[in-house]
């Protein structure tokens, strides 16, 4: 990683707040590599019927565009004014004000004056302007308007993919203006000719046809379950059963599918394994669902709404009552602000109700989809599962909100529940960093790529210098999150910021806390394999 | 010349600005609200155990009455700004720092409440007799009679406040670069509003009563200009509310309005309790399962899946 970023006292040099350039209307089309994703395979694009598919390259100078690119663009922009009042009303009513401005996480991180949330959404709003209303018609330019031409064009597409769509500036704003808003819509639009970043297009099209983002065929799905039920032996003695596309089950349970593919995901797969059994659950996963995330939030309304279908087909394939899903963050957008609206009314289920408690959970009344962490709370409320928290004394523990639960939900006391119960050493970050004011991991909403490096590492480093106060500060030495794009990407984030501290699941720490009837003896390892504090081997802890 | 400005003008003004509004106000609401999208500022109500405290329930709320505090909160004290801080980058420390930065929530609320007790206090000249609460708010507003005439505490505010909006926009880097010329002229606008409203009240005496009696003609649709007794101050002073007034509704200022149309503020976050419609909602194309099962059917059935199809 370093032999391509700057060290990190080299990049903190690079930023500053005081803006250099001091044209926000000239089109910045500085393509440096390390801030830009690369475009969408053609292929990949074709197979979920995307317009103007093609090979092209932001650093050429020709991006192909269709002939009538700009009708296609202002069409598309009429038709969304007309769709969504928040982006109607957000680019009229700005003041300017300035308070969104240092609040995301992309201009912390760079400097660069456009990634201000204002900045962001004037490039659009000039265009707007000019087209749309009267002032910029007859003004143009003395009335903020701003003639559409390809470079405004490659503009959006470095900008709109330098925002995450965290709402981290909506929160600030007097208005509540969501620059998140004015990003979807600038994707939209650029996906109207054929412009789309290829992180994003791949897992669609992946997801559309296999299930999941990954690509995962059925079998191989079942057979990586497969593995996880063995590591769970393997740790615990305990010979967990993990049903799947099983009809007539209770609970249809979805997640995303990095949980069973990917590090440090997999420890929370393996959690939320041992606790189904641990409860004799009568659930299944599905093959056909078998992706909870939805890169298609990322992309369009349509793209979300073609891949958020599956759950409650499949919901309603096996007839099961309702739905359970797990740890992820925008996965929990679409499925909080979105699922029903899309995709429902889900009549065909009831209202979720924990079968070990009898708690009906009347928040999730109409999509009928409870969260896990919803789950697990109440069942520890309700004093049905026996922890052992020193099970996680290696851990210095804190806890990372995901925007998406964050903002667009309101899920903040759950989680911290769960560990306060399961755990002994927690520790918040700064007040500034979390719950609503979390800061992004910088990597979310498609970004995640390797390629992308150096945007990643300077958005994250909010969330870096965060974790550095309280690793400073309390020794902390895992920072914990319900997100699956947060398990990839934090780590390289707080490695590049922080050093030595890793990167964990909330069911990872139940898991690790949760004392199985079925049990033979005491536990050695946790479940990544490493031996228990106080165990033979290992470094017995001590301050 | 005194027609023009005291009658054609202000009559103009006002139909624009009526007309621009009722515009703009239709425009944001035909646009439709396909999705439910409230910004959540605290824990939401899941659980009856977990407790909220009273300003959580207002930052999240989960009913309509709830909504309705959280935009009063917003409208009345500007409960959003209130949060702002600002970062700095420490580079040698290798820190961001963030600190609490209440300038602008302050002197915006002195500018705006200012604004508002001025114009309910210029109702007076449209009422005869004038109604006792107006008396109150003035004598309020003028329990500081530091000159003579009153000098009123919302004039000196509002003067205040707009030199702070303005010269944060010249002096902070950051402002200067999103600031338009848009920006400077609204404040410029309503300062030169402000400036020769105080300097007829205290240097330049117009005859008040004459103006009072334009301003009811005017409102009677029976327009009477008075004699030579008005001065060209006043008239001056009037045809920037005018200028005000027909430019609003196609500014920034329209925030005023469009406040009340924000999406994320308006809306209560009962999102997996109530089915919320998408009025433009169309079908798109899917990858039903059975086409899903054809396609791996093999891989299915040597992974012991069950399968709908033998
Ligand atoms: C519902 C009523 C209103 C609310 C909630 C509201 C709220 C706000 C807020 C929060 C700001 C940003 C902070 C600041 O600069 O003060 C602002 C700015 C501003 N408001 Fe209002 N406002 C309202 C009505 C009005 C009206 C009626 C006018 C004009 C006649 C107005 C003129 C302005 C101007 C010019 C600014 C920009 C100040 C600058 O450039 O720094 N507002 N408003
Ligand atoms: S905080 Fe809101 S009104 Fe102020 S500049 Fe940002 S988007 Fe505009
Ligand atoms: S949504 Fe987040 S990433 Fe996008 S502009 Fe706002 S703060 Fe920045």
């Amino acid at each position: 990683m370093s032999d391509e970023v700057a060290s990190r006292e080299e990049l903190l040099k690079t930023i500053d707040y005081v803006p250099a350039k001091q044209d926000l209307y000239k089109p910045n089309l500085e393509f440096r590599p390390g801030t830009w994703n690369y475009p969408a395979n053609p292929k990949k694009a074709e197979l979920v019927d995307l317009p103007y598919p093609r090979e092209w390259n932001p650093t050429d100078l020709d991006w192909k565009l269709p002939e009538n690119w700009k009708e296609i663009i202002l069409k598309g922009m009429e038709e969304r004014l007309d769709r969504y009042r928040s982006l109607r009303v957000y680019l009229d009513i700005c003041v300017r004000c300035g308070a969104c401005a240092d609040k995301c996480h992309f201009y912390l991180g760079s400097g660069d004056p456009k990634n201000m949330p204002v900045a962001r959404t004037e490039l659009m709003r000039s265009i707007y302007r000019r087209y749309f209303t009267v002032g910029g018609k007859l003004l143009g330019g003395a009335a903020g308007g701003r003639e559409l031409t390809e470079d405004v064009l490659k503009e959006w597409f470095y900008y709109y993919y330098q925002c995450t769509e965290c709402r981290r500036c909506s929160v600030f704003c007097p208005y509540g203006i969501d620059t998140c808003e004015i990003t979807m819509m600038g994707r939209e639009l650029l996906n109207l000719v054929g412009i789309g970043i290829n992180w994003i297009v791949e897992p669609l099209s992946n997801c559309f046809r296999t299930g999941n983002h990954l690509g995962i065929q059925p079998h191989a799905f079942a057979d990586t379950v497969e593995f996880a039920m063995d590591d769970v032996e393997e740790i615990t003695g305990v010979k967990v059963n993990v049903p799947m596309n099983k009809k007539g089950a209770e609970i249809l349970f979805v997640t995303p599918s990095a949980d069973y593919f990917a590090q440090p995901h997999w420890y929370t797969f393996l959690g939320y394994m041992m606790l189904f059994h641990e409860l004799d659950l009568d659930y299944t996963m599905s093959s056909y669902a078998s992706e909870g995330g939805n890169f298609g939030l990322f992309h369009s309304a349509e793209m979300m709404k073609r891949l958020n279908n599956k759950i409650y087909a499949e919901a309603q394939r096996l007839g099961v009552k309702w739905i359970l899903g797990g740890e992820c963050g925008h996965m929990w957008r679409v499925i909080h602000q979105y699922m029903d609206t899309i995709n429902g009314p889900a009549d065909f289920l009831e209202v979720p109700k924990s079968p070990i408690t009898g708690t009906v959970f009347e928040n999730a009344k109409a999509t009928k989809m409870t969260h896990i962490s919803e789950f697990t709370a109440d069942l520890i409320k309700n004093n049905k599962l026996k922890l052992d928290p020193s099970r996680n004394d290696q851990w210095k523990i804190t806890y990372h909100d995901s925007c998406n639960p964050a903002r667009a939900m309101g899920l903040f006391e759950e989680p911290r529940y769960i560990i306060n119960n399961v755990a002994n050493n927690f520790y918040e970050m700064p007040e500034n960093t979390i719950r609503e004011k979390t800061f992004c991991c910088g990597s979310g909403s498609g970004l995640g790529t390797d390629e992308n490096l150096e945007m990643r590492l300077r958005g994250g480093l909010p969330r870096g210098n965060a974790v550095k106060y309280v690793k400073e500060r309390h020794g902390v030495n895992i920072l914990t999150c319900m997100c699956a794009i947060d398990k990839a990407t934090l780590p390289a984030v707080v490695d590049y910021w922080v050093g030595d501290v890793e990167i964990g699941g909330i069911h990872e720490l139940v898991g690790n806390a949760l004392i199985m009837k079925d049990e033979q003896k005491p536990r050695t390892t946790d479940l990544r394999g490493d031996p228990l504090p106080g165990v033979e081997g290992s470094e017995e802890g001590g301050e | 010349m005194s027609t023009l400005f005291g009658v054609i003008l202000p009559y103009a003004a006002i139909a624009i600005f009526i007309l621009g509004m009722l515009y703009k106000v239709i425009k944001w609401g035909k646009s439709a609200v396909p999705f439910r999208i409230p910004t959540t500022c605290a824990q939401e109500e899941t659980l009856p155990w977990i407790k909220r405290k009273p300003h959580e329930k207002l930052d999240n709320p989960s009913n309509n009455l709830a909504v309705v505090g959280r935009m009063l909160l917003e409208v009345l004290i500007f409960r959003s700004l209130w949060r702002n801080t600002r970062a700095e980058v420490k580079a040698d420390s290798q820190k961001l720092i963030y600190s609490g930065s209440k300038f602008l929530w302050l002197f915006g609320l002195l500018f705006h409440w200012s604004l508002l007790v001025i114009l309910i206090r210029h109702c007076r000249l449209f009422f005869e007799p004038v109604p006792w609460i107006l008396d109150v708010v003035e004598n309020i507003d003028g329990m500081l009679e530091i000159m003579i005439p009153t000098l009123y505490l919302t004039d000196i505010a509002i003067l205040l406040a707009v030199t702070y909006l303005f010269i944060r926009r010249v002096v902070f880097s950051q402002l200067r670069y999103i600031s338009l010329p848009a920006d400077y002229f609204a404040l410029l606008l309503i300062g030169g509003v402000a400036v020769t409203g105080v300097l007829l009240r205290i240097f330049f005496h117009t005859d008040v009563e004459a103006v009072k009696e334009l301003a009811m003609s005017v409102l009677r649709f029976s327009p009477e200009v008075p004699d030579q007794s008005i001065s060209w101050l006043f008239y001056f002073h009037l045809a920037m509310v005018c200028t005000l007034l027909a430019y609003f509704p196609f500014s920034k200022m329209m925030h005023a309005g469009g406040i009340f149309f924000s999406p994320t503020r308006n809306m209560a976050n009962t999102n997996r309790v109530k089915r919320h419609v998408n009025p433009w909602d169309y079908p798109v194309k899917l990858h039903p399962y059975h086409e899903y099962e054809e396609e791996f059917h093999d891989k299915m059935k040597q992974a012991g899946l069950p399968l709908e199809k033998e």
